[in-house]
């Protein structure tokens, strides 16, 4: 009786474990929802802030002003999810663009020159891929390296020169608009190759083995899946889009300067992270980066209306990239810990870190009192 | 060397491979030699690098690298990588020369204390999120990275303070020769030798060694990981807020932009010296070769005219140089072992 009683209780939990009742309510805790969520948070916060911000020309001439870090995002997506990183983004977007603006301001022809920015950032593609995949030198030293080397060459190339006067018909990829309408042309590329990206990582064999990477490699390449050339493709890529992101970001700024994009690699990364793709590897969607991709835009946007300095977001967007690890496992570990109870001593140890953070804010605005009254 | 692999010195030939043997065991020779090619190809074009001048200029240009190199350092060999050592810099930089502006009198040790206790707090916070939030140390840092920075320009609200403001004591800190170096240079020394007596004599700093090479194993033999992990962040920003105070001594300002980019630097000098950056493996002398390597290179390429333009991207080769020729000589190693 007892016997048969525990192992009716087995079955059902083995049940519960493996065929488990999917309520309504549970398809909402994904990810992208939670997005889509704080996006239209941001945006009723927003508008109840400022009056400019849900107007169709402002958001239209904001989202074109991301467009780059979504062009960059679209492979960082399939290399992070490959559990590897690729630092050095924004670098070849500033070797490419600059090289096209060298060779515009040697007076050849702009076309040839953009396909020659293209070619430039797609050869440093595959360098990164190169030294990842075949020399098997860890993503983050090679992309470190090539990160201060492809921002080098920037700098070797145009010094403190700028490269300026590009035709209009060049200037359109960056400023134009589709057809008459509202949407940028920029948004209208990103999204359709968003679309192919999203289609290549969720409908492909390819994209399979992006996460079958991701998960396990050593797995993955004895089942006899070309990791290798797998790897040096999605550098390779990530190169071109970089190089891509570059000329549209020189055609929108209508001049190209070494220095360009500086930093915007991190800005990639956060889009890819908060988006719930797991930095090692093996998950992650390309519509939850889209998601995260506007969600950063649009606060921004807003930010920027509220006139905080661009440094100053970055506090905001910080603290939610690391919230949003941060959150989800810190409710794990209180929802596990429950049975075992908190510890005093635990507690202590909190309080004690809660008295110095507590400290140092105090000292940080206090410090900081006169420089208001006199500034 | 021969008592510990006695069959890949009988089974390969040893004269060929004696040299890679040695380069792959002492990582400091390796750049050791590619110090000394350098300072004699750059001494043959430009006869003024030998120079006592010269080489104290570097030293002193070296200083602030080396201890913030070091404090990556520690935080590598745990497995872990902090990417906000620059912004820790430019807030503790810009917190201490705001206070010092405004309290002229006051001591220059409390200066370098306040300095080293505020990088603590930010370090201690690093620590908090990545062992008791668990997140990747990659995305924490890289979180904190634009954090700090942004609070430096809240702080400052955009401006910055110069050295006319900064009161004379202070500016000595840095630059004064009461021992016959520059303070700066004893400072860093100080700083590595005890890093060094830390890293390879006490307990806590083999735990590194232990946590960064194989952390299950390191947990299964009794060592605190979370503690070691916390730790290594808690040092990182105390060694950060040291550098952040002989920064706005040596530059005499405080901006909104200082040491911007410098992760990039302390990291380059630790991987350039040997640190793997999977963890586990690293000495202190290595870093501090890496670091005068990277000193000996910025100062050499401005003494041959090499454009000042150029300068990033030699550095950014030579870590590409450094990590795929130490990458070969391992596998060379491998494959004679076999």
């Amino acid at each position: 009786m007892k016997a048969g009683a525990i192992t009716e209780s087995k079955s059902a939990s083995l049940i519960s474990e493996y065929a488990p009742r999917r309520s309504f309510l549970s398809k909402f805790q994904r990810w992208e929802w939670m997005l889509v969520g704080l996006i239209l948070l941001d945006v009723l916060i927003n508008t109840r802030l400022s009056p400019f911000f849900l107007d169709a020309r402002n958001l239209s001439r904001t989202s074109s002003d991301f467009m780059e870090i979504g062009l960059m995002m679209l492979p960082m997506v399939f290399i992070i999810i490959t559990g590897n990183i690729d630092l050095s983004v924004a670098s070849n977007m500033g070797m490419s663009a600059s090289f096209m603006g060298l060779l515009h301001n040697m007076g050849v022809n702009i076309w040839a020159a953009a396909l020659a920015g293209l070619l430039i950032g797609t050869l440093g593609g595959l360098l990164n891929g190169y030294l990842v995949a075949r020399v098997r030198l860890p993503a983050l030293v090679v992309t470190l390296g090539t990160y201060a080397f492809f921002r080098g060459i920037a700098y070797g190339f145009l010094g403190d020169q700028a490269a300026r006067g590009y035709p209009a018909a060049f200037t359109y990829f960056g400023q134009g608009k589709v057809f008459g309408t509202l949407v940028p042309f920029s948004v209208a590329l990103f999204i359709v190759l968003a679309v192919i990206f999203g289609l290549v990582l969720h409908r492909t064999t390819f994209g399979r083995y992006l996460y079958a990477i991701g998960n396990n490699e050593n797995a993955t390449l004895y089942s006899g899946v070309p990791v290798a050339r797998i790897k040096l493709i999605i550098y390779t890529l990530s190169g071109f889009m970089a190089a891509l992101a570059g000329l549209i970001l020189a055609a929108r700024f209508g001049s190209t300067r070494p220095d360009i994009g500086t930093g915007l690699e991190l800005s990639v990364i956060t889009a890819v992270v908060l988006g719930g793709v797991d930095i090692n590897g093996g998950k992650g969607t390309m519509l939850g980066a889209t998601l995260s991709l506007f969600l950063i835009g649009l606060m921004r946007f807003g930010m920027g209306l509220l006139n905080i300095q661009g440094q100053v977001q970055g506090i905001v967007i910080g603290f939610l990239l690391i919230l949003s690890i941060l959150l989800p496992g810190v409710a794990q570990q209180i929802s596990s810990s429950r049975n075992i109870g908190i510890y005093p001593k635990s507690v202590l140890i909190s309080l004690g870190v809660l008295a110095i953070f507590i400290a140092f804010f105090l000292f940080f605005f206090w410090s900081r009192a006169p420089v208001i009254a006199g500034g | 060397m021969t008592v510990q692999n006695p069959p890949a010195v009988k089974t390969s030939p040893v004269s060929r491979y004696g040299l890679l043997w040695t380069l792959a065991r002492f990582r400091e020779a390796g750049i050791s030699i590619f110090i000394l090619i350098l300072v004699v190809a750059v001494t043959l074009r430009a006869p003024s690098f030998l120079t006592v001048d010269n080489f104290s200029d570097i030293l002193l240009n070296i200083s602030i690298l080396a201890i913030v190199a070091l404090a990556q350092t520690m935080v590598i060999l745990s497995h872990g990588i902090d990417l906000s050592v620059s912004s820790m810099i430019g807030l503790v930089a810009m917190i201490v020369a705001f206070v010092v502006k405004q309290n002229p009198e006051m001591p220059v040790l409390l200066a370098v204390l306040l300095g080293m206790a505020l990088g603590s707090v930010l370090g201690t916070f690093n620590g908090l999120i990545i062992t008791f939030g668990k997140v990747p140390p990659i995305i924490a840092t890289l979180g904190t990275l634009s954090i700090y920075r942004g609070l430096v320009f809240y702080y400052s609200q955009g401006t910055w303070i110069n050295s006319f403001e900064l009161p004379t004591s202070f500016k000595l800190l840095s630059k004064g020769t009461p021992l016959g170096l520059p303070n700066m240079v004893i400072i860093a020394i100080v700083v590595a030798v005890i890093v060094y007596y830390f890293l390879n004599y006490t307990r806590t700093g083999r735990d590194i060694y232990a946590v960064g090479s194989n952390p299950d194993a390191a947990q299964f033999s009794g060592i605190r990981q979370q503690r070691i992990t916390f730790l290594v962040y808690l040092i990182s920003g105390l060694l950060c807020g040291l550098a952040a105070v002989l920064w706005a001594s040596r530059f005499e300002s405080a901006q909104t932009n200082t040491a911007l980019g410098f992760e990039l630097q302390s990291v380059a000098a630790s991987v350039v010296g040997g640190v793997s950056i999977s963890g586990g493996v690293g000495t202190v002398p290595g870093v501090l070769l890496g670091a005068l390597l990277l000193g000996i290179i910025q100062n050499s390429l401005t003494l041959i005219r090499i454009s000042p333009f150029w300068q990033l991207a030699a550095q950014g080769l030579l870590i590409l140089i450094a990590v795929i020729s130490d990458k070969w000589i391992l596998s060379r190693v491998e494959r004679t072992k076999q």
